[in-house]
């Protein structure tokens, strides 16, 4: 099972709840994140379904690399954080 | 005369009472969160609030209590991008603009979209019809990389009416709910622009239009290039000059009186600060013919505050205005801006200030 973390910042304006699901691509993991807390996709992904410039996606230690498209394969223990990008304030 | 206000500003929503003593701070919503613009409540306590949260996104809140607890609703947000599409991405920057109109409520937004709601802001459409005219993909930026639709001028009257704003994209207006627009900018000059275009209607930058409530058909806009008044609803607009400058962003206008209008001139204008670091208002009681300055109360040495395009109200009795500044300075004025005083010198940077 893949693990979806979100940076405990979320918590100020939704639940972030982390999530166990079975996906093979960064996208599939996401989804199944929102499907169980549907308010969290505007906060992650903007309308056209791209990560917000300002979050930044890791996967087992590396970056994602397609933050449009969220193609990015996945293992099947994989371990995923969102967080915030280092900008704003 | 109001005794509620409001200031939008970087690090939350501040309302202001007015009390024997002046105008103080009596309750801070959003704490920390930029909030870009506010609906200030109806008759019943409905009001709403734009946030843009720097990584999360920009989002709406609704409160059914004059601002004492919010919920979050869905903002407005446009369809998917076709890979075709030219122009800025279909993506919600900035909740930049919102009015009511009947009983519709309109949004305008950076990336330039206007949406509307007809059930109190829980849900939103996009105007496509504005949004898909070939000439919508010619705006520019200004300030912002995005187009930023900035004003939105409801017709008292006239609900299906609309004249917008648009930085830099001209003055457009509709006539029924936005089903047709047109342009509505003849007469403004961009000198920005190459020569031959200076004229055209579709490459101005408006900072801001504001319509006379009693006589609708006068209009104000602060423009990159100066002031600007028709009295024709737009049909047409002729410069007007104001010392010591004519470049500024925002404006306010009487909503009685058709031949006043208040305006915060700025050194033009990459500089952007008050004339010789002294702050002012100017204010025009003849139409724009002249111009009184009016600076008592007002930080007359070393001032360095900009007051946005939204950073600029006028009461309902148009003997109140309030003015707040990037700097977070917020004064009051109860005398048509003759004399000020000062609510803080300290607030966060503020982006909008409205009475209601």
């Amino acid at each position: 099972m893949a693990l979806v973390e979100f940076t405990p910042q979320l918590r100020r304006f939704v639940d972030a709840s982390s999530c166990q699901c079975e996906a093979s691509t960064l996208r599939e993991a996401l989804d199944a994140a929102f499907a169980a807390q549907p308010r969290l996709r505007g906060y992650i992904l903007d309308e056209q379904g791209h990560l917000r410039v300002n979050v930044a996606v890791f996967i087992d230690g590396r970056r994602a690399r397609d933050p449009r498209g969220l193609s990015d394969p996945l293992r099947s223990d994989s371990r995923i954080h969102v967080l915030q990008a280092l900008s704003g304030g | 005369m109001n005794d509620r206000a409001w200031a939008a500003t970087r690090k939350g929503l501040f309302e202001l009472r007015r009390r024997a003593g002046g105008w103080q701070i009596e309750n801070l919503s959003f704490v920390a969160d930029p909030v870009t613009m506010l609906l200030p409540p109806d008759d019943s306590g409905h009001m709403l609030a734009g946030l843009n949260l720097g990584h999360f996104g920009a989002k709406l809140h609704v409160s059914d209590d004059a601002g004492r607890s919010w919920r979050e609703v869905a903002a407005p947000s446009f369809p998917p991008q076709p890979p075709e599409a030219e122009g800025p991405a279909w993506k919600l920057e900035q909740v930049f603009a919102l009015e009511r109109a009947g009983d519709a409520i309109w949004c305008g937004s950076v990336p330039g979209g206007l949406f509307v709601s007809r059930d109190g802001g829980e849900s939103w459409r996009l105007d496509e019809t504005l949004w898909l005219d070939p000439r919508r993909v010619q705006w520019m930026g200004g300030g912002n990389p995005a187009p930023a639709l900035h004003s939105i001028c409801p017709h008292p009257g006239q609900p299906q009416e609309l004249l917008i704003g648009v930085s830099c994209g001209g003055a457009w207006r509709t006539t029924d709910g936005g089903r047709t627009w047109g342009l509505r900018a003849k007469g403004m000059r961009a000198d920005f622009m190459p020569p031959e275009l200076a004229g055209d209607e579709n490459s101005q930058d408006p900072h801001l239009i504001a319509r006379c409530r009693d006589v609708p058909d006068v209009l104000w806009c602060q423009h990159h290039c100066g002031i600007f008044r028709s009295e024709d609803n737009g049909a047409s607009w002729t410069a007007l000059t104001a010392q010591p400058s004519s470049f500024g962003f925002a404006v306010a206008a009487h909503p009685a009186d058709p031949r006043t209008a208040w305006f915060v001139p700025a050194v033009k204008d990459e500089r952007r600060i008050p004339v010789d670091g002294a702050l002012c208002v100017t204010r025009t009681r003849d139409g724009g013919e002249t111009f009184d300055v009016l600076r008592a109360g007002l930080p007359q040495q070393h001032c360095y505050d900009l007051v946005f395009r939204h950073g600029l109200a006028v009461d309902e009795s148009g003997e109140q205005l309030m003015m707040g500044s990037t700097t977070g300075g917020l004064w009051a004025s109860g005398d048509a801006g003759d004399s000020w005083q000062t609510v803080s010198a300290h607030l966060p940077p503020i982006y909008a200030v409205k009475f209601g």
